[in-house]
């Protein structure tokens, strides 16, 4: 459920390292709990994100939740794919559903990110 | 009837936790806001059949000879425009014109009518009417009654094989007498809260379980509240507390077409007859904004820099696919095509003020 090779935040990001850049979305258990997304608000390509600062919004029927950066750097791309098709996080959230890629400023804030198996425990899953 | 938190559970609690539901509490209910998703369960009552415990909604009985007076006492629409079996639409008001609650009325019988009001507002509602009650008893019969709602163009296709009754021949806003639906006695109506075809089934409390079965097993799709205030605000329907309360009167919220004035002497008759006669000043609307960012209750709206409004409900149409919300607008601002913005998370969207409702359903659905 929760892929080995990915880092997790306490807020429910994921980040999935490729090279010196890193993927992000939000975790199956956060889009289970957010219910049907509608809405993807995210950053341009060119801004800075910081560590565990919102970066964008999800908005579901019922409520708007902030999204958090689960390391800081330059976003070098984002999913375009939401805007039309929001559901997608709902559906694929840990593929298909990802939200931006990051170039890391400080690859070391990985670290301080959760494994699945530290993630699944935070959330009860364990 | 109680569950832990103090929050009462409908008939069918049990049924809606093995459906997987997730509860929230709902003026002081346990209430399902979803079971497979707002999004698929809005979908199933546009396209098919949904089914709704509205089981938390207030029934208040009103019978006797004085019944009739006393409701055209107390109610902005006319009751006696009622024959029996018929159903209305109405807010009632205070004195100075400000909404006590919206409810909907079914005359069962020359001397006997049933008022469905707002959970959030039932006690508010039984002492109101009593307080008016001439030659009357009025009774809060919401705890020994369970109130179904099957809505979606397929309800009636779905409802009749469980009753002998002819639903073909219950037109909208009109009401069965007591019948037997899955084996249960009950009065069924042909109203809703969605803007589809549908009936709402009224059982004696414990009764509902045998009807709700039914209607799921036949392929209605159990739907939450979620859902349920999705549909209403793509149908332009107000929700008590938000889009209208006791600061608003039934000219400002639009529901003009219930309020009649001519000959009768109701609560809040002249406050309103005087609104009307130097016009309203603010109107509620409705807005269609750009883009799919969501407009919740509270954000700002503005025309020309300036602050003119507040939205009182909005959200994502899962069937318009449009962000839509409603909203106090000055009357100079309340036509359609006004371009406004809406303050959403600081940021200024552009927004239509739009006529409402936003979705009607097409002729194919009509009875």
């Amino acid at each position: 459920m929760y892929p080995e090779d990915y880092r997790y935040s306490t807020e429910h990001e994921w980040a999935k390292r490729e090279d010196g850049k890193v993927r992000v979305g939000i975790t199956r258990f956060a889009a289970d709990r957010l219910t049907d997304v509608v809405y993807v608000e995210l950053p341009q390509v060119g801004s800075q994100v910081r560590y565990m600062h919102p970066f964008g919004v999800v908005e579901s029927v019922k409520a708007a939740s902030e999204l958090y950066a689960p390391v800081s750097g330059r976003v070098v791309e984002v999913n375009e794919r939401l805007r039309d098709h929001p559901e997608l996080v709902n559906q694929d959230p840990h593929g298909e559903g990802w939200m931006i890629v990051v170039e890391m400023s400080d690859p070391s804030e990985l670290d301080r990110l959760m494994d699945a198996q530290a993630y699944r425990q935070h959330i009860g899953e364990a | 009837m109680a569950g832990p938190a103090g929050l009462l559970r409908t008939a069918l609690y049990r049924q809606h936790v093995e459906l997987g539901a997730r509860t929230v509490p709902f003026a002081g209910w346990e209430m399902p806001v979803q079971y497979q998703g707002i999004v698929a369960e809005h979908r199933a009552v546009r396209t098919a059949a949904g089914l709704f415990d509205v089981s938390h909604m207030g029934e208040i009985r009103v019978t006797g000879p004085g019944a009739l007076a006393t409701l055209d006492r107390v109610l902005c629409n006319d009751p006696r425009r009622l024959g029996v079996g018929q159903a209305l639409y109405t807010p009632m008001c205070r004195e100075d014109g400000g909404v006590v609650d919206d409810l909907v009325v079914l005359r069962l019988g020359e001397q006997d009518f049933l008022l469905v009001v707002n959970a959030s507002r039932r006690e508010v509602d039984v002492r109101w009417v009593q307080d008016h009650a001439v030659d009357c008893e009025v009774r809060d019969e919401s705890l020994r009654t369970s109130l179904l709602a099957l809505q979606g163009p397929r309800a009636q296709e779905l409802l009749q094989p469980l009753t002998e009754f002819d639903l073909a021949v219950l037109p909208r806003f009109h009401v069965s007498p007591p019948v037997v639906v899955a084996g249960v006695q009950a009065v069924v109506s042909r109203t809703g809260y969605t803007g589809e075809d549908g009936f709402e089934i009224f059982t004696a409390w414990a009764d509902a379980q045998p009807v709700w079965d039914a209607l799921v097993q036949a392929g209605a799709a159990p739907c939450g509240l979620g859902a349920r205030d999705t549909l209403r605000l793509e149908a332009g329907y107000l929700l008590y507390g938000q889009d209208m309360d006791e600061s608003t009167t039934p000219l400002e919220a639009g529901l003009v077409w219930t309020v009649k004035l001519e000959g009768r002497e109701f609560v809040g008759a002249a406050a309103l007859r005087q609104q009307r006669q130097e016009g309203v000043r603010r109107r509620l609307c409705g807005l269609v904004l750009e883009g799919r960012a969501i407009a919740r209750t509270g954000c700002g709206v503005r025309h020309g820099g300036q602050a003119v409004g507040r939205v009182t409900s909005g959200t994502f149409g899962p069937w318009v696919q449009r962000s839509i919300a409603l909203a106090y607008l000055p009357v100079g601002l309340a036509q359609a095509g006004t371009r406004v913005e809406v303050e959403v998370r600081g940021q200024a969207v552009p927004a239509q003020v739009t006529k409402l409702p936003f979705y009607r359903r097409g002729p194919a659905g009509r009875v």
